[in-house]
């Protein structure tokens, strides 16, 4: 076994038995970038130097420290979550030389936590996206097969860690983007509830859905991550001040007693055999191991794309305002008016989906059609969310799949955004409802690409989600297959 | 036709947005065959539900009223594409 291959539990007892060092696993893991790199184009930027200094001084400091519970573990970042001097473009050419002045409340507590940060990896530009290919710096590639997309927004990430060009990141989710690219990548990410991981200094795409969570190797690193971002921030004011239970502790406990939903509007015509199949099987597993499962209903469902495709636009179309060429950002230099300025820049900044969604977004939100348009979106996402509060008097939490297929080829759904957004049609309601969701592998298609299993359960209840999936997890072999990326 | 491309023209302006002859007519379907696509919402009666603006139930989140110290200027200016004397330069407005 190579040292990039460990997860961060599996690391953190050989660094604490001495069997390893910080500057060996972070050598073996830039060793393992730079072979891999050409081909994936996980990264958009990496912080080798400091980052081979840190790991020096976690070496030279030892590692008996227990309130670093990450001590000496190198990470990656979603490229939208500022870090300290060092570059955070979002993906875009906007911002394609911001240097953000401090850091967000995840990479603090990341620090303090005791990780190393590697660099900061690909997304789509804004955050807005399910491919990856909206990337002003090219897109990632899915480690499984170079020729499809690794899934996004933050299709990065979970490729760096697919691909174990890292030992763990985070990503961010909006509508979907850390549980599909985690699905498509064959890994594990997690969207906490709305409100339990702080959003201070998170770049804001659409500030009522975004939530940061971890993308891993396994269940339980999920847990150790999550447990190291989580909890009330002042920064935040939508942040929840509420106490954060121990994950890990609660992960062994077995599936007796628990009843888990089927929603049967997740298994329709559209949901690819081979996907299904899959998660068949991990409702079989988990019936096996005592679990209980009910068919439920969830009849809104099928509205949810067409809700979160107003409300994303409208909250993005605001947020986008302040990418003006004045405090930070590309500016144009050839308009002589202010008005000119602003149009240019902004022009010459965004990307064909980040202009389309303003354009979405701002009409939306336009005299005379913001009735029509949002505050209807924003009815039936209480409709949503609805549904949900209802199914859970019946069960605990909810399996389905993630995506209605696999991985699908790069190019393949770029020129048609509408054929995009509907790939998103089983991520959304979670993330419209705000309860937390997790991703894990469940198989494999005929074609050798990754399909995961999506586990959602009611607003804060991380734990049971996680307990859920770390049994499931523990009964596949799935977490252990890895890409052929060496031949 | 939900949105001619006069509206489109318009929304671009509003938005603050330079958008080329091609990239009108491109937004133009695009947004069209979106909008029809949002329709599908009016097949719900939604008369006398409440919008949903924030899923978990925060009220006002009070910070105390105190002056705080906040990034120094010099590394406020940093990332601006233009600065003179410890401000933002912009085009001339008057």
């Amino acid at each position: 076994m190579q040292l990039y291959e460990l997860t961060i539990h599996e690391l953190r007892k050989l660094l604490d038995t001495g069997e390893t060092t910080a500057v060996e696993v972070t050598e073996s893991i830039y060793n393992r970038i730079k072979k891999v790199e050409p081909k994936v184009a996980a990264y958009l930027s990496l912080a080798e130097e400091r980052a081979m200094e840190e790991a020096h001084g976690w070496d030279k400091q030892g590692f008996g420290d227990r309130t670093k519970p990450l001590a000496g573990v190198p990470l990656a970042v979603k490229d939208v979550i500022c870090t300290r001097g060092i570059r955070t473009s979002c993906g875009s050419k906007i911002l394609a030389n911001f240097v953000p002045p401090y850091d967000a409340t995840v990479v603090l507590r990341l620090k303090e936590a005791g990780c190393i940060l590697l660099g900061k990896t690909n997304m789509d530009e804004f955050a807005m996206g399910s491919s990856n290919e909206n990337s002003a710096f090219g897109p990632t590639r899915n480690p499984w097969n170079v020729k499809y997309i690794p899934g996004g927004s933050s299709g990065g990430s979970a490729a760096a860690v697919a691909a174990d060009e890292c030992i763990g990141a985070v990503g961010s989710d909006t509508g979907g983007s850390i549980r599909q690219p985690a699905s498509h990548c064959g890994v594990v990410g997690f969207k906490p509830t709305y409100g339990r991981v702080s959003r201070y200094g998170l770049v804001a795409f659409a500030s009522s859905l975004d939530q940061i969570g971890p993308i891993t190797k396994d269940v339980r690193d999920a847990a150790l991550l999550l447990q190291a971002i989580a909890g009330y921030d002042q920064n935040d004011s939508t942040s929840v001040p509420r106490d954060v239970p121990n994950y890990a502790q609660n992960l062994l406990e077995g599936l007796k007693g628990v009843t888990f939903g089927i929603p049967r509007e997740y298994f329709i015509e559209g949901l690819d055999p081979e996907v299904e199949r899959a998660v068949q099987n991990g409702i079989r597993t988990l019936e096996g191991l005592g679990a209980k499962s009910v068919e439920v209903t969830l009849p809104h469902t099928e509205y949810g794309v067409a809700a979160y495709y107003i409300i994303a636009p409208a909250e993005a179309s605001s947020n986008l305002a302040r990418y003006d060429g004045v405090k930070y950002g590309h500016r144009n230099r050839e308009g002589k008016t202010l008005m000119e300025m602003y149009r240019r820049s902004r022009s010459q900044g965004f990307g064909a989906e980040v202009k389309r969604r303003i354009m979405l977004g701002t009409y939306v939100l336009s005299a005379g059609y913001y009735d029509a348009y949002y505050k209807k979106a924003l009815q039936v996402r209480t409709l949503i969310r609805r549904d949900f509060l209802k199914v859970f008097e019946q069960c605990q939490v909810l399996v389905a799949p993630v995506a209605p297929t696999a991985a699908f080829p790069l190019g393949e759904k770029v020129n048609d955004p509408l054929q995009m957004y509907l790939s998103d049609v089983f991520t959304l309601p979670a993330s419209l409802a705000g309860i937390p969701g997790i991703s894990i592998p469940c198989g494999f298609t005929s074609a050798g690409l990754p399909i995961g299993l999506q586990i959602m359960a009611p607003h804060f209840e991380e734990g049971l989600a996680l307990r859920v999936a770390y049994n499931l997890e523990q009964n596949t072999d799935f977490h252990h297959h890895r890409p052929p990326l060496d031949s | 036709m939900k949105i001619t491309i006069e509206e489109v023209e318009h929304v671009a302006r509003l938005a603050r947005l330079e958008v080329s002859p091609e990239e009108k007519e491109n937004l133009t379907e695009q947004m069209n065959r979106i909008l029809d696509y949002m329709e599908k919402l009016n097949e719900l009666d939604t008369t006398g539900v409440d919008p949903t603006s924030h899923v978990v139930d925060l009220h006002n989140a009070f910070r105390v009223d105190a002056v705080k110290k906040s990034l120094p200027r010099d590394q406020t200016l940093e990332n601006a594409p233009e600065a003179n004397e410890g401000e933002f330069v912009v085009p001339r407005v008057i």
